[in-house]
């Protein structure tokens, strides 16, 4: 990927509600062309970032440029190049698939011919053309997704923002939705997405990690992994649960997540040899295990960085 | 060009909407029947066919005369005929009649000399309508043909009724109910039209679109000046049809009152629509409105016996202004260029809410 200019660029953006520090100091910047993934739980920020990123919300404190404008004095200029998809569906469910596309056609003042040859496109491509004169209240979880990324990208913007798009939609869906975005990027279009989910997080050119409303790391998913400062141990067992205690009472462990039989411990960079500790300690027990040090995976990085975000706090 | 684009597109949007919303729909035309049969029905302060008892001790043609008249008012329904005013006494204690009309013998000489009243009417006063009525009805010897020969009377007080000669309130209530249906129905409908976008989520969308506030605003209106204007007409003509409610004025008055007062509460129920943040609040705020306008506007008390204080909240509400228009087109046959003053009330009242709705209808979430 060539690093082109930066199409979002956020310097200290931060947002207050009342007093509730909804996001925090957050400086990020999205090159063109990439799909950039926004990865925490509820509440971490996500959504606000978004909203402060679109011209929706006025930062409390902090400056950002999107596409080369203002988020505060020029948000109403932002909104005729940007895509939006809201968490919630948010078209209309009581108008059919087609009245939806139309109308979003029209306040984006594309009428007449164009109108319906863009509708008539989007239908194909996002394969409801069956579904055309059908309300959208009555779509399916992955159909009424895919009118809302039609309705949002519609007026052909440069940028995207699709706040947890794939949240309620199968597995299936999931994979073709990414598909769309894929191409979508390839087209040249950058897209911010958030979510929650880490084999989406994995698929992102780009991957910031908030918690708390900070941003706990970011980096592609690879850096992420490799700049992370814990070792990964892998232990397979027998008896899981006996050498997840045993473990857990070992003090240089950081934390322990348990996936079936599997454990995954984290442990701190600065001590040599983790799985022949872990391997001491799980024979002094009787434990039989396999222990293998492994490549951290994504929610290992996920883990190890709310964790050090947590004791610092 | 691309404004006027967008304001179509909300405006189709709303009538594709409301279209397949069925109790909306059935609000729109199920508020003025029921209301129009409910009021020109049951709020019925026309007096007909009282039951009553005369005692004609004269038994003169002036006599035959005056029962013949009363009758003919039909106010009056002769039940009974009895000789002696003890008799109608016992009638009206029992229940039976509501007035007794009592005739003495020398009827004739009083009306000639007007030393003395020429006839009594005994009145069951428990009711102050049938007290009216009985009040009313002292009047009505006057009119008949006795007058003639009793020209040199003193206190001969001639009502004359204007507009409404058979004193029918339907008449009145009619035209006053348009303005209250409207006031219902449009303030409601606006009030919850931004609301419900967004309790739905929809607004989040919108507001993140190149759509204008003005442009919003007036393609969310414009739909239901529409369906204001159909109730007019359901209104005024089932008035015609029902209740014989004459429509004196010119049909071109009608229509610009009724667009100015439609205009005036749409405005109204945005300004609502943006202080509210769900549906059900926007009702309640719908019914602060509503309220004082059905009990201050002249639509249920006169006006003029309202106290001060009363009065001048009376002439905040758009209500107010638009009953004294609408009756005074449609039952007195009156320009509306000669009302002036309600006119611009109106207009005064729209400017300011839909500038105060624009203005605090904000683009942004925060």
């Amino acid at each position: 990927m060539i690093e082109h200019q930066a199409v979002v660029s956020a310097r200290g953006l931060s947002r207050v509600f009342g007093p509730i520090q909804a996001v925090r100091d957050v400086s990020i910047e999205i090159p063109e062309g990439t799909i950039f993934g926004f990865l925490g739980p509820n509440g971490s920020g996500k959504s606000t970032t978004i909203r402060m990123l679109c011209g929706l919300l006025t930062p409390s404190s902090g400056e950002a440029t999107v596409l080369g404008l203002d988020v505060r004095k020029e948000a109403e200029k932002l909104k005729q190049r940007i895509g939006y998809m809201t968490q919630k569906f948010s078209l209309y469910e009581d108008l059919t698939v087609q009245e939806n596309l139309r109308f979003i056609a029209e306040i984006y003042a594309i009428g007449g011919k164009r109108r319906n040859s863009r509708v008539e496109q989007l239908l194909q491509e996002f394969e409801l053309k069956d579904q055309c004169k059908q309300r959208a209240g009555t779509l399916s979880g992955g159909q009424k997704q895919r009118l809302a990324l039609a309705a949002a990208i519609l007026h052909e913007p440069s940028l995207l923002f699709l706040d947890e798009p794939t949240s309620a939609v199968d597995p299936q869906h999931r994979r073709d939705f990414w598909e769309t975005l894929f191409q979508l990027a390839d087209q040249g279009t950058t897209i911010l997405v958030s979510t929650h989910y880490m084999d989406e997080a994995e698929r992102c050119h780009q991957l910031a990690i908030l918690h708390q409303g900070l941003k706990v790391a970011d980096g592609s998913p690879r850096v992420l992994g490799q700049n992370i400062d814990v070792h990964v141990v892998e232990v397979v067992a027998d008896n899981a649960n006996r050498a997840r205690q045993a473990i857990g009472l070992m003090r240089q462990v950081s934390s322990i997540t348990q996936l079936g039989v599997r454990l995954r411990v984290l442990i701190p960079k600065n001590i040599p040899d983790p799985a022949t500790l872990v391997k001491q300690v799980l024979e002094q027990q009787q434990l039989v295990a396999q222990v293998n040090q492994v490549a951290p995976s994504l929610e290992d990085v996920f883990v190890a960085v709310t964790d050090l975000q947590a004791q610092a706090a | 060009m691309n404004s006027f684009l967008r304001c179509v597109a909300i405006m189709r949007k709303e009538l594709l909407q409301l279209s397949r919303d069925r109790l909306t729909f059935g609000m729109i035309v199920g508020i003025p029947l029921i209301q129009l049969t409910m009021f020109g029905y049951a709020i019925n302060t026309d007096v007909r066919n009282l039951s009553a008892a005369v005692a004609d001790q004269s038994d003169s043609h002036l006599s035959r005369q005056l029962i013949a008249d009363i009758n003919a008012s039909q106010v009056l329904k002769f039940t009974h005929q009895v000789g002696t005013a003890q008799e109608l006494e016992t009638l009206l204690d029992s229940g039976q009649i509501s007035i007794g009309l009592f005739i003495p013998h020398d009827f004739d000489r009083r009306i000639v000399t007007r030393e003395r009243q020429a006839v009594q009417l005994l009145v069951d006063g428990t009711d102050p309508i049938i007290l009216g009525v009985g009040r009313q009805l002292t009047s009505v010897p006057v009119l008949f043909d006795t007058q003639r020969n009793a020209r040199n009377g003193q206190n001969l007080i001639e009502v004359r009724n204007y507009y409404n000669p058979e004193r029918r309130s339907s008449v009145n209530i009619v035209p006053g109910l348009v303005g209250v249906i409207l006031t219902m129905t449009m303030v409601l409908f606006t009030a919850v039209a931004i609301v419900r976008e967004k309790e739905r989520g929809n607004l989040e969308l919108l507001i993140n679109t190149p759509v204008r506030t003005t442009e919003l605003m007036l393609g969310k209106i414009a739909p239901y000046v529409v369906i204001g204007l159909l109730q007019v007409v359901i209104i005024l003509g089932l008035g015609g049809l029902l209740f014989q409610v004459p429509l004196r004025g010119d049909r071109i008055d009608v229509l610009w009152a009724s667009l100015l007062f439609i205009a005036t509460n749409l405005a109204l129920g945005l300004f609502i629509s943006t202080s509210a943040k769900t549906q059900f609040q926007a009702m309640q705020m719908t019914f602060f409105i509503f309220l004082p306008s059905i009990l201050l506007s002249g639509f249920m008390f006169p006006f003029d016996g309202m106290p001060d204080v009363a009065k001048h909240v009376a002439e905040v509400l758009p209500l107010t202004h638009f009953n004294r228009l609408i009756r005074g087109i449609v039952l007195r046959g009156a320009e509306i260029q000669s009302m002036m003053n309600d006119v611009l009330a109106l207009v005064v009242i729209m400017v300011v809410t839909l500038g105060l709705a624009i203005r605090r209808f904000s683009k942004r979430l925060d």
